[in-house]
């Protein structure tokens, strides 16, 4: 079947499950939200000792998705991975201490002679929680802004001189951290921060059976959902008024266009519809449970989520298709990566695609097993008397 | 002028041997401990005797410990191949990409939604359902086994796919070929297999210790012999393999055998060294020549081994470097020479088409096409020869090591066994205490498996095509040296909690059964 496909298909298929990977990701980052704040919604140890258990039966997902959002990226996009990774250096190193130390927090936290200390795994819990989403979310924003790169594969022929035969060569200051100075990316990075943590407000919501506990969360929904909401609108409204990295699908050069973002989101209004509603549908899965709370409060998480998944599949979308760069260079502007010239042969997309089709399957059990042990709703007292307790 | 950052290189391979190494420390107790588990389950399934689910709750959580540094560690890995290795990440991540993503699919979130049954399951679902859970654990831990080292296995010997010039990178042409290439799936089982020695000896080791401790005596000797089976068999299949992967090492990667047998000039009838200490040779040092202060020879033993004949030709060293024109080896000169030749003719070829001059691409490519196979060798055009020897005490001592302590394992695996089945084990506390301090010694052997892999395999990342020099990413090598010291105190912060908390639950044993619902 994908055989038959033309090697642009793929690649625009190979852009839609990579962006929906990253969709499902910022989802799922409800894990990381929920982790700051542990200690603002759990007052006592056994308070904070159900919320971090909460949370500790969704991480490995989220985890699980990073990993394959960038294992699909490599096999999909090795140019992005190669440009990226290799010059953004200190970026992606930073987000990737912020999961390490994750990974072992929940297993670690609370077993007896544990060297660091409970506070200090709840402390990492933290970290990754602020710094993951507001480091993504950053890099993230460069798929608008640009970075600072040169990539020219006649390099790898330089076998004398006084250069490495190296095809990337990253221009920025910091290695990557230079995008976290720009205030369009830091206000995407804080607009996902805010709402990984409105996410794990609803979440909790969702699962918990406690009423002062609820209170705290019903409060903290509101103060998150406001900055979100200021910083998401700044991000937007910024980027529909900015120039855009526009790709001549004839020769592939690469010139700026004034309000590229605005003309994508007119010239694809399928993606404009699915933005549209899935900011609504956050917006509504945040709201309805602030105004009545006791009727309709506990499914936001549903609808927030959808609605996170179809906004930031779109804003996705927004930046690889409708011949646009998704990875720009403002050093070089032919440096800049686009889903055509920087992705694999037809050959690997179309072996990677029939893999694809195992998606709804993983989807399928996951779901399947996550009710399975997700069948009541959680208080101290559940937590006591598990067998496993993080 | 050298245009080559040896420092960024170093740090660069520093850096992920380290990060890949401290992975290694807790990936082989989880692929062979979820069968244990599994196992134990399956009989607690059967016989619905509470002691089986007793141990497999133990042993479970214990997997839990270790099964989470290993999650942490392993997301480096992946990552440190764009962030650390672009060039190679543009050059082979058309191939080496796929499984890296087909591991994700398929087996992480295998392994990570039925964890969560495994461990929060167990009043919650079914038994079957949680028996099946505990099962799909541990094929989703191998299935992530099988396709990492399905990667590993390409760079060691690449094959299914073609040189594109048009986009100067690799690109596959065979899926099944990387799947099912020989070093793939030798190096699948052998690699799984010596896993599941390591955990079979964690397991046997733990449980001499409640047995010289005085406690838990039926769970101890019920847990010794389901792993000391597990291993035996483990043990004979890793025998079969090993031999296999020496085979495939001669065929395929023949510096790395001969600097690993430290056979300096190659001979018929070559004899194996089954034990020998090295000394270096003090007139060729530049030539990184050991001689043997001593050795004990197998007579043709190492011809036997590389070609399963008593009397094949196995080059050595030296026929290798300087090459051996009877035996149709050319030198690492001549190669680099050809190497230099392909390099070239790319760039010719690339500038011919950018200026519409068609005749001289054509005549670049077939040029270029020729040299491909030493492609890598062109990167050592005027340099050194000797740089392309691997570290030949560190391969040969490894592998040595590594062979003595699997035969140890093998005679505890026997011993134990024997002993536990005639009701004697108890007494024999010299056996427990050796048991329990084969823990490490099992460890330490499974990472010089890998040290033979792949410091053995030095200079190529991928075998003759690319070398690490031409592989790395262009950073400053303080941002290199940062992250090293970085992992560096994070993992060893993390592995101190790990075995801190890991001896604790020992120490707690496995919990009453009055608690066990």
């Amino acid at each position: 079947m994908f055989e038959t496909f033309s090697h642009i298909l793929l690649q625009q298929y190979w852009w839609i499950i990579v962006s929906l990977l990253g969709a499902i990701l910022v989802f799922l980052m409800f894990v990381q939200g929920g982790q700051t704040l542990i200690y603002t919604i759990g007052k006592t140890e056994d308070e904070r000792t159900v919320l971090v258990n909460l949370l500790g039966r969704k991480w490995e997902f989220t985890f699980t998705t990073l990993v394959t959002f960038g294992g699909a990226f490599f096999a999909s996009f090795p140019l992005f991975y190669s440009t990226s990774f290799g010059g953004a250096y200190w970026v992606w190193m930073l987000i990737l201490i912020a999961f390490v130390v994750q990974a072992v927090s929940y297993e670690y936290r609370q077993k007896p002679n544990n060297f660091l200390g409970q506070r200090t795994y709840e402390t990492l819990l933290f970290i990754n929680g602020l710094l993951g989403t507001i480091l993504i979310g950053t890099a993230v924003a460069t798929f608008f802004t640009g970075s600072e790169f040169s990539v020219d594969k006649m390099n790898l022929t330089r076998i004398t001189g006084s250069q490495m035969p190296v095809i990337s060569e990253w221009k920025g200051l910091a290695n990557g951290l230079e995008a976290a100075f720009n205030l369009q990316n830091l206000s995407l990075g804080l607009a996902v921060f805010f709402l990984a943590r409105v996410l794990g407000l609803l979440y909790f919501m969702n699962r918990l059976r406690n009423a002062p506990m609820m209170e705290r969360v019903r409060k903290q929904l509101l103060y998150n959902a406001i900055p979100f909401v200021v910083f998401f609108l700044t991000f937007v409204i910024w980027l529909m008024l900015s120039s855009g990295f526009a790709v001549d699908p004839a020769t592939g050069i690469v010139s700026m266009e004034t309000f590229k973002y605005f003309h994508n989101l007119i010239a694809m209004p399928v993606v404009a519809i699915l933005l549209l509603l899935g900011v609504a549908m956050v917006l509504v899965g945040i709201i309805r449970p602030l105004t009545c709370f006791v009727k309709c409060g506990t499914k936001g998480i549903w609808l927030s989520g959808t609605g996170t998944i179809l906004t930031v599949f779109s804003l996705f979308l927004l930046a690889g298709f409708n011949n646009t760069a998704y990875y720009p260079s403002t050093f070089d502007l032919q440096s800049s990566l686009t889903i055509q010239n920087s992705s694999s042969s037809h050959y690997t997309l179309t072996a990677m695609s029939y893999v694809s089709l195992m998606v709804p399957f993983v989807i399928a059990y996951i779901w399947y097993a996550w009710r399975s042990i997700d069948i009541k709703k959680i208080d101290i007292e559940e937590i006591k008397t598990e067998s496993h307790v993080y | 002028m050298e245009h080559i950052d040896f420092s960024l290189v170093d740090w660069s391979r520093a850096q992920f041997a380290l990060t890949a190494m401290y992975h290694w420390l807790f990936v082989p107790l989880t692929l062979g401990l979820s069968f244990i588990i599994a196992f134990m389950e399956t009989l607690y399934f059967r016989t619905g005797n509470p002691e089986w689910k007793r141990m497999t709750k133990f042993w479970m959580s214990l997997f839990g410990v270790n099964f989470a540094i290993g999650v942490a560690t392993g997301i480096i890995l992946e990552f440190e191949f764009g962030t650390n290795w672009s060039n190679y990440s543009w050059f082979v991540g058309d191939i080496f990409g796929a499984p890296l993503a087909i591991e994700g699919i398929m087996a992480f979130f295998l392994e990570s939604t039925f964890i969560a049954v495994m461990f929060f399951g167990w009043n919650k679902v079914s038994k079957k359902f949680h028996l099946v859970s505990t099962w799909l654990v541990a094929i989703g831990s191998n299935l992530s086994a099988l396709w990492i080292l399905v990667a590993n296995a390409w760079m060691q010997y690449p094959t299914g796919m073609r040189f594109n010039p048009d986009t100067a990178r690799n690109e596959m042409v065979n899926f099944w070929d990387v799947l099912f290439s020989p070093v793939a799936i030798n190096k699948f089982l052998h690699t799984v297999l010596s896993a599941y020695i390591l955990a079979a000896v964690f397991v046997v080791g733990v449980s001499a210790w409640f047995l010289l401790k005085n406690r838990e005596h039926l769970f101890a000797r019920k847990s010794i012999k389901v792993a000391a089976i597990f291993g035996l068999a483990a043990s004979f299949l890793t025998i079969v393999t090993g031999d296999g992967s020496a085979r495939n090492m001669a065929k395929y990667q023949p510096m790395k055998f001969a600097a690993m047998e430290n056979l300096y000039v190659g001979q018929e009838s070559a004899p194996l060294v089954a034990i020998g200490l090295l000394k270096e040779d003090q007139k060729e040092v530049n030539h990184k020549k050991q001689d043997f202060r001593f050795e004990i020879e197998i007579p043709s033993m190492l011809s036997y081994m590389a070609f399963l004949d008593l009397k094949a030709y196995v080059p050595g060293i030296k026929d290798l470097v300087h090459g051996n024109p009877e035996r149709n080896i050319l030198s690492f000169k001549e190669k680099s020479e050809k190497g230099k030749i392909a390099i070239q003719s790319l760039a010719d070829f690339r500038n011919a088409k950018k200026a519409k001059n068609d005749s001289l691409a054509k005549n670049s490519l077939t040029k270029f096409e020729v040299n491909y196979p030493y492609f890598g060798y062109g990167y050592y055009a005027g340099r050194d020869e000797h740089e392309l020897i691997p570290n030949i005490p560190l391969t040969f001592y490894s592998f040595r090591i590594m062979v003595g302590l699997g035969f140890h394992f093998i005679a505890l695996f026997l011993v134990v066994l024997i002993l536990t089945l005639k009701d004697k084990i108890e007494k024999k506390r010299f056996i427990l205490y050796t048991a329990l301090w084969t823990i490490p010694l099992a460890y330490i052997a499974s990472e010089l498996g890998w040290i033979v892999a792949e410091a053995g395999r030095q200079p190529w990342v991928i075998q003759d095509i690319l070398p690490t020099i031409a592989a790395v990413s262009q950073i400053k090598p303080a941002s290199v040296q940062i992250t090293f010291w970085l992992f560096f105190i994070l993992f060893t912060g993390l592995l101190i909690a790990e075995i801190k908390i890991l001896t604790s639950q020992i120490k707690k044993g496995p919990a009453p059964e009055s608690s066990e619902n």
